[in-house]
């Protein structure tokens, strides 16, 4: 049998969702911005809202996701996507605003954009990617950064006395009033990327249905940062990263309503 | 009505669409009268009180993004904070209109008038090669006028521009003619005039990005150079200047802004003295206008450059007429407004008594 | 007709409200006007002044040196500005807390018991209208009428009850002027 008696449309069973580019992406083997991206990309079109959906993006390693995902798109300063989203929406609010961050631009830098967003309950998703990491800048300390942990700037791994507790975001904004739905999933493993997607899914419609913010916070691995394989990256993740952000949904007004 | 109440009050007509800005003194009239007029439920106009001036100039950036007709205002530590967000509208050639009520300096300094924060606005700023158009308001009826002028430069261009006012006009109340109500562009409209703005990927469009990153330097370079073609034409076409009394003048004062009205008035004292002395108001501080200063230049003795700061549109004035007059400055600091008297002293001692 | 007048006192005293009220009669007189105050943080108890210029030319610097009116409310304004009113010029004050008392002669010196008055008429917010009653008195650059008028342009609506009583102020300002 020939590869191209293969190749046809009646033996498919997956493909790259169509509203994903077929550009080459820029993220490390094992890096989980490829999965998450792909499941945007899916959401959008599923929801039929490519011409509805407007993206903000960050600065670090998903700064390019206006590269791969086909909808139109705002590149922030960093930090600043949730006040980028927050004008984006209200000056429009026929469109559907998403922002996608790290945890070093939203947690740090931008943590009073975000705070403030989700406090006033903006109509947007933020979708944010827990690694624990800054990738694009070289592997420094993120606020997520694991005690321990060892980094760029924590060469001798996190110390709680000189920098701080590794901040557990997707808690902090689920206490403010504005957010309607605060998620931490992960995209490791087969089941836990369809509950990944059902929770972005969610997310894109609370904003359709204009219930307040919603915060998609997805625990990932940076396996050039964390200096590991991409297996033992999941695994380590798994181990660590899982009992410091332990899955599933921390707030769901529609289930408390 | 205030020069503050007058950005309002026009930003309304205008039939802009946003206006994000936190309070600071001597401008948080602007944002109360907003509030106050609740456009939202005439015009359908976007008011909001964010948590900071960097998210209020990075609502700008998202709105601006969209095609809409968006500002901000504040005073000089908040258009400090500012900088970041200008230099990002400045690289992604987005129109938007920055009002900045200038206060005393450096650090958290004073509320009272100032015009230090000329090298910030006409000089950069932010980071990168970039300028802003500079519009400088010397009356309550300019600062309504230049809210209209300043948003139809910024979209002519695709670039920002800034009003940079001074405490004593955003303060100071007296007549105003408010131009009519403008109906805000319908969506079509942006998408018509704005076809790079983020309305959402319809049809058979290819995606817009709004993006200020360029990591190939080659297509960097490019971008460069382009801004720098829109800035050569902004020079050809926008200089803005009031000429008043140079005709006849052996002195010249240059000043802008309200320190340009004290400095008519002791331009008209002195003519009862039978000193003539002539007034150059740059409106547009960036472009300059070097042409006009070196033309009103030909036949003075000296120049006088008054401005509420330690001397910076100087370097412009003396760059205008190279080294062929002799050009002095005066100005006080600190929030101090001169008098008229005061003014006139300044330029005898320099040029006549000395 | 050009008038460059200077109020002062302390904040809360109105000041600025007398100031603005004159500026917007002047307005509805279709004279040109400039209002600019000191600005500060002090909106009770710190001293506040403001500069109002009437004349029918435009008006060039809204900041000076000289005036040709000074409405005195205390003694530190009293200290700044009384030499800075121009020969021939009007000084206007309250005696009520002065005690050191204005001591020119080439102005015109009035002294308006606007204190007392507001404690016999029961009515302590009306203070500033007592003195502008003498203001106008001294200087009638804008009728009474259009004083009224210019009350309803600066006062909210919800105050615009209170104008029978801004005007009887005003009228009581004028007759305490000998």
């Amino acid at each position: 049998m020939k590869r191209e008696d293969i190749i046809k449309p009646e033996n498919k069973v997956y493909s790259r969702p169509r509203l994903l580019d077929d550009n080459i992406m820029h993220y490390c083997p094992g890096c989980s911005h490829g999965v998450v991206h792909k499941i945007v990309a899916e959401v959008i079109d599923e929801l039929g809202l490519e011409e509805h959906a407007i993206g903000i993006a960050p600065v670090g390693c998903a700064v390019f996701a206006y590269n791969y995902i086909d909808c139109d798109w705002v590149e922030a300063a960093h930090g600043r996507a949730p006040a980028l989203a927050t004008a984006v929406s209200r000056l429009n609010p026929d469109k559907v605003v998403f922002t996608y961050q790290g945890d070093g631009d939203l947690a740090a830098i931008g943590t009073a954009e975000t705070i403030h967003a989700c406090t006033r309950g903006e109509n947007i998703v933020i979708i944010m990617i827990n690694n624990g990491i800054y990738g694009m800048t070289g592997g420094q300390m993120s606020p997520c950064t694991l005690e321990g942990a060892k980094t760029a700037t924590t060469p001798y791994g996190r110390r709680v006395d000189l920098n701080g507790f590794p901040l557990r975001v997707g808690n902090v904004v689920s206490i403010l009033d504005g957010t309607c739905y605060v998620t931490r999933q992960a995209v490791h493993t087969t089941a836990a990327v369809r509950k990944a997607k059902a929770a972005i899914r969610k997310a894109f419609l609370n904003a359709r249905a204009k219930k307040g913010t919603s915060f998609v916070e997805i625990v990932g691995t940076c396996s050039s940062g964390w200096k590991m394989s991409p297996e033992k990256s999941n695994k380590w993740m798994e181990e660590n990263m899982f009992a410091h952000y332990p899955l599933g949904d921390i707030k769901d007004t529609d289930k408390t309503e | 009505m205030k020069g503050n109440e007058a950005i309002a009050h026009a930003a309304i007509r205008y039939g802009a669409d946003g206006y994000f800005g936190y309070p600071i003194t001597p401008q948080s009239e602007v944002l109360e009268t907003l509030e106050a007029l609740m456009p939202w439920e005439t015009t359908g106009m976007v008011v909001l009180q964010a948590e900071s001036e960097v998210s209020s100039i990075n609502m700008v950036y998202g709105g601006a993004a969209t095609g809409k007709a968006v500002m901000t205002s504040s005073s000089s530590p908040g258009v400090s904070l500012m900088q970041e967000g200008i230099s990002y509208l400045a690289a992604s050639e987005l129109p938007a209109l920055i009002v900045n009520v200038m206060r005393g300096g450096p650090g958290l300094g004073t509320i009272h008038p100032s015009q230090s924060d000329y090298f910030q606005a006409t000089k950069g700023g932010g980071h990168g090669d970039y300028h802003l158009i500079v519009l400088a308001p010397s009356t309550v009826q300019e600062m309504a006028d230049f809210v209209a002028l300043g948003f139809d430069l910024a979209f002519k261009y695709r670039t920002p521009s800034m009003i940079l006012a001074d405490g004593i006009v955003g303060q100071m109340m007296e007549k105003v003619v408010l131009p009519p109500q403008r109906p805000r562009r319908t969506a079509e409209q942006i998408k018509e005039q704005c076809p790079w703005a983020v309305t959402g990927r319809e049809g058979s469009r290819k995606r817009n990005v709004v993006t200020s990153l360029e990591l190939d330097s080659a297509v960097m370079e490019k971008n460069n150079e382009r801004f720098q073609r829109t800035y050569r034409e902004i020079e050809k076409n926008e200089v803005r200047y009031e000429a008043r009394y140079t005709e006849d003048a052996d002195y010249l004062i240059v000043a802008f802004g309200s320190i340009a009205r004290i400095c008519l008035k002791a331009i008209e004292d002195a003519r009862k003295e039978g000193i003539k002395i002539g007034l150059v108001r740059p409106i547009t501080l960036w472009p300059f206008p070097f042409d006009a200063i070196r033309e009103a230049a030909r036949n003075v003795k000296g120049i006088l450059c008054v401005e509420i700061n330690a001397g910076q549109m100087i370097e412009d004035v003396r760059l205008a007429v190279s080294d062929r007059v002799p050009v002095c400055h005066f100005g006080r600091m600190g929030g101090i407004v001169p008098n008229p008297q005061e003014v006139l002293d300044a330029l005898k001692k320099d040029f006549i008594n000395k | 007709m050009k008038d460059e007048i200077i109020i002062a006192g302390f904040g809360g005293q109105g000041v600025l409200s007398m100031g603005k009220i004159l500026a917007y009669a002047a307005l509805e007189n279709n004279l040109e006007v400039t209002w600019m105050p000191s600005y500060g943080p002090e909106q009770r108890g710190g001293t506040a002044n403001v500069t109002v210029i009437l004349s029918d030319e435009p008006i060039s610097s809204p900041v000076l040196d000289t005036y040709d009116t000074a409405v005195i409310l205390n003694q530190q304004s009293l200290d700044k500005f009384e030499g800075k009113v121009k020969p021939g010029g009007v000084l206007i004050y309250d005696p009520y807390g002065i005690h050191r008392a204005p001591t020119r002669t080439d102005i015109t010196v009035v002294s308006v018991d606007a204190m007392e008055a507001t404690i016999e008429m029961g009515q302590a917010k009306s203070y500033n209208m007592i003195l502008l009653g003498a203001l106008l008195k001294m200087r009638p650059d804008v009728p009474v009428e259009a004083v009224v008028r210019g009350l309803k342009k600066a006062l909210p609506e919800r105050h615009h009850h209170l104008i029978p009583v801004n005007e009887a102020a005003i009228r009581r300002g004028m007759d305490l002027v000998k």
